[in-house]
């Protein structure tokens, strides 16, 4: 099944796609990576907000002239930010995080939450091209891959719904098949 | 008589390849990608790899970098042993390969080892450059830039003789642990033989080998095992893990048997360029 959600996103939006559907996004998007995560757990206060939103595990290469403009943005390995997701998501509103590859242990903490979704691996010229506007950035002090940016997109996608609401995770399942399949090689 | 070939014309061709490197996928690869596509059943898997083909369209038509991460640069130069020339070849190619990370332009990758300290593109070492002798008075460079997601996956095990009959399997559950991570479909570069180093670098030249290079038996059997796993484009599920196995073969020591595998993921950019002497 195909759906298009737009940010912010309530919980009803994101209850509705299982794993394997496919999703555009409109809307805003926010860039977080490694240490923007660190300092997500670790800030009382943000100066953004993260309720009803859309994360996205990105360290995009942006060039200023007048305005910042997006070179090439695309997902990074989710997989590093795993450890940090469940507290992050117990602390904000946070209602998709976009990535590639797939996450460890998060099936939990995403249950009736949020949606993991997947955007095709290194397709950063498509990606970057969806991108209407930089509409902010913040935490600079971090370096350009690692702040926080604030991406207006419009159909931003396609992008598959890798861990859905409801404890569905289509890698765990790929995963499970492999190695059933290669003890029979 | 042959013609002295200057500096600045390797400055410029470096910049020349690394452009086309990173902004088009050679033809073979998007032919694979393509055919793939047709054939694949799974319709996530469609999804993905008609993403792949429309991203390196649009990376080639608008000439922007197909993929965020602008990689490694890693040169092949052959040198014709009647070349002529009068500078630091090396220093030229990095002397280039910093033009072209401002005129690209490329992410700057290039980090220290331990203090992760970043100097753009250029550092120790960084980026990689192999030389080779061949007959005539050219100098042929070829790049491939390397993407740390697949290059991350790759493993290098010295197994002992008689554990010849383990290889295949090595090389299954190689590709098999790294999953979605190498954004599949990956080429599989297999280099076996050689000292523990010469092994690796064997891993790299078949990687890079071109993708309309019809497949021996046994590439051609590894191909279809690991493609039996289903791990599929991304990882999420489907027919296309692996676009191809390439093995290059080296003699090794009548007590070792080095066997490497380097990763390529579904970005596999390479280009060249003849200056001609
Ligand atoms: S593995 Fe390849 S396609 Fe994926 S992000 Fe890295 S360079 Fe890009």
């Amino acid at each position: 099944m195909e759906h298009t959600l737009r940010t912010p996103l309530s919980k009803a939006d994101i209850i509705k796609p299982r794993a394997g559907d496919i999703v555009y996004l409109d809307g805003i998007i926010l860039t977080a990576r490694d240490t923007a995560h660190e300092r997500l757990l670790s800030s009382e206060k943000i100066p953004f907000d993260l309720s009803g939103a859309a994360i996205f595990h990105c360290g995009p290469l942006m060039r200023k002239n007048k305005k910042w403009t997006p070179i090439a943005v695309g997902p990074t390995t989710s997989a590093r930010m795993s450890k940090m997701t469940p507290e992050l998501l117990e602390k904000y509103g946070i209602r998709a995080i976009i990535g590639k590859g797939g996450m460890n242990g998060v099936v939990d903490a995403l249950y009736e939450k949020c949606i993991y979704l997947a955007y095709p691996g290194g397709c950063a010229a498509i990606a970057t091209d969806q991108i209407k506007r930089v509409k902010e950035v913040h935490w600079l002090d971090l370096g350009m891959p690692e702040a926080v940016w604030v991406f207006e997109v419009k159909q931003f996608g396609p992008l598959i719904v890798g861990i859905d609401a409801h404890g569905n995770d289509l890698y765990a399942e790929v995963e499970k098949r492999a190695n059933e399949q290669i003890k029979s090689l | 008589m042959s013609d002295v070939i200057v500096e600045n014309q390797v400055i410029k061709a470096v910049i020349q390849v690394l452009r086309q490197a990173e902004t088009e996928l050679p033809g073979d690869v998007l032919s694979a990608l393509k055919s793939v596509r047709d054939r694949e059943s799974n319709p996530i898997a469609r999804t993905q790899l008609s993403a792949i083909i429309k991203n390196a369209d649009f990376a080639k038509e608008n000439v922007i970098p197909m993929c965020q991460d602008t990689g490694v640069p890693v040169f092949f130069v052959d040198v014709g042993r009647e070349a002529m020339i009068n500078f630091d070849l090396e220093e030229a190619i990095r002397k280039g390969v910093a033009r072209a990370t401002e005129e690209i332009p490329l992410r700057p990758n290039a980090v220290h080892p331990l203090t992760r300290e970043n100097s753009g593109n250029v550092g120790v070492g960084f980026p990689d450059v192999n030389f080779d002798f061949v007959p005539g008075k050219n100098i042929k460079i070829t790049v491939m830039p390397k993407g740390g997601g697949a290059e991350n996956m790759s493993v290098l095990r010295m197994f002992t003789p008689s554990e010849v009959d383990d290889v295949k399997h090595f090389i299954i559950e190689t590709v098999k642990n790294a999953g979605g991570k190498p954004c599949p479909p990956i080429i599989v570069g297999v280099g076996i033989g050689g000292t523990f180093d010469k092994s690796a670098r064997l891993a790299k030249k078949a990687a890079l080998r071109r993708l309309d290079v019809p497949s021996d038996d046994l590439e051609q059997e590894l191909l279809e095992e690991i493609n039996s796993l289903g791990i599929g484009p991304m990882g999420l599920g489907g027919d296309t893990t692996a676009l191809k196995v390439n093995i290059e073969y080296a003699h090794c020591h009548v007590a070792s048997l080095p066997v490497a595998i380097n990763i390529q993921c579904w970005a596999a950019r390479r280009a060249s360029v003849t200056l001609e002497g």
